[in-house]
């Protein structure tokens, strides 16, 4: 199990903040395609990775950044801080 | 090395004034405070800024001490603000001390241009027609090739 977060508009989109995600990934990029094919919303949040940026454990990671240990995903934009 | 992430108001005068205070071999210190701007025209009701806890401040700590370790600096200062604001609302503000002016102004910018783009925060504003993220700049991602 793992905790996926999600921030500004991807947690909008998507209808809630966290979740515990019970999930055979062995990729960031796996995670995201197991989400997609949850329903429409996740599908519409993912649905162009190019605007998406992944935290692994609060480091910001890649799309193919492996999960082995992992114990926080975290899904966001392009940060807009300052 | 300090680094705040709070919801709450900060004191700019008293913020820079302790920070002064307390380099006793700095010969240069540099501020930079950012202000929430409104709206083209007016008409901004609110900036709400999302963080991320937690790693917000590791991000904001790698960051001040990547400056730390690349310019001759004895101190920085970094305090960010989050949740709802007004136009004119200070947001943030960076302090950096330095024996000499060159590494306190450089250092400075290298935090604001890492701090825009890596560090875990979003922008939304609010106005008469809703909310709207702030969209991230491609001369924000491109201010960081230059370091």
């Amino acid at each position: 199990m793992i905790d996926v977060l999600y921030f500004a508009w991807v947690r909008e989109r998507i209808g809630l903040p966290r979740e515990r995600v019970e999930t055979r990934a062995g990729t960031v990029a796996g995670l995201v395609e197991e989400l997609r094919a949850r329903e429409d919303r996740y599908a519409a949040a993912f649905a162009d990775l190019s605007a998406l940026r992944v935290a692994v454990d609060q480091e910001l990671a890649d799309f193919d950044a492996p999960l082995d240990g992992v114990h926080e995903v975290a899904f966001f934009p392009p940060m807009t801080g300052g | 090395m300090a680094i705040r992430v709070q919801a709450e108001p900060f004191d700019l005068g008293a913020e820079a004034d302790t920070f002064a205070a307390a380099q006793a071999d700095a010969g240069a210190i540099v501020t930079f405070t950012g202000v929430v701007r409104d709206l083209p025209g007016g008409g901004l009701d609110r900036m709400e800024i999302e963080h991320y806890p937690g790693m917000t401040e590791r991000a904001l700590g790698r960051i001040a001490a990547d400056a730390m370790a690349r310019w001759d600096l004895s101190d920085t200062l970094i305090i960010h603000r989050h949740g709802a604001m007004r136009a004119g609302d200070l947001i943030m503000m960076v302090a950096t001390a330095a024996r000499h002016r060159k590494d306190a102004f450089e250092a400075a910018e290298f935090l604001m241009d890492y701090l825009k783009s890596r560090a875990p925060f979003w922008k939304k504003e609010h106005g008469a027609a809703g909310g709207d993220w702030v969209a991230a700049r491609d001369e924000d991602e491109d201010a960081l090739e230059r370091w």
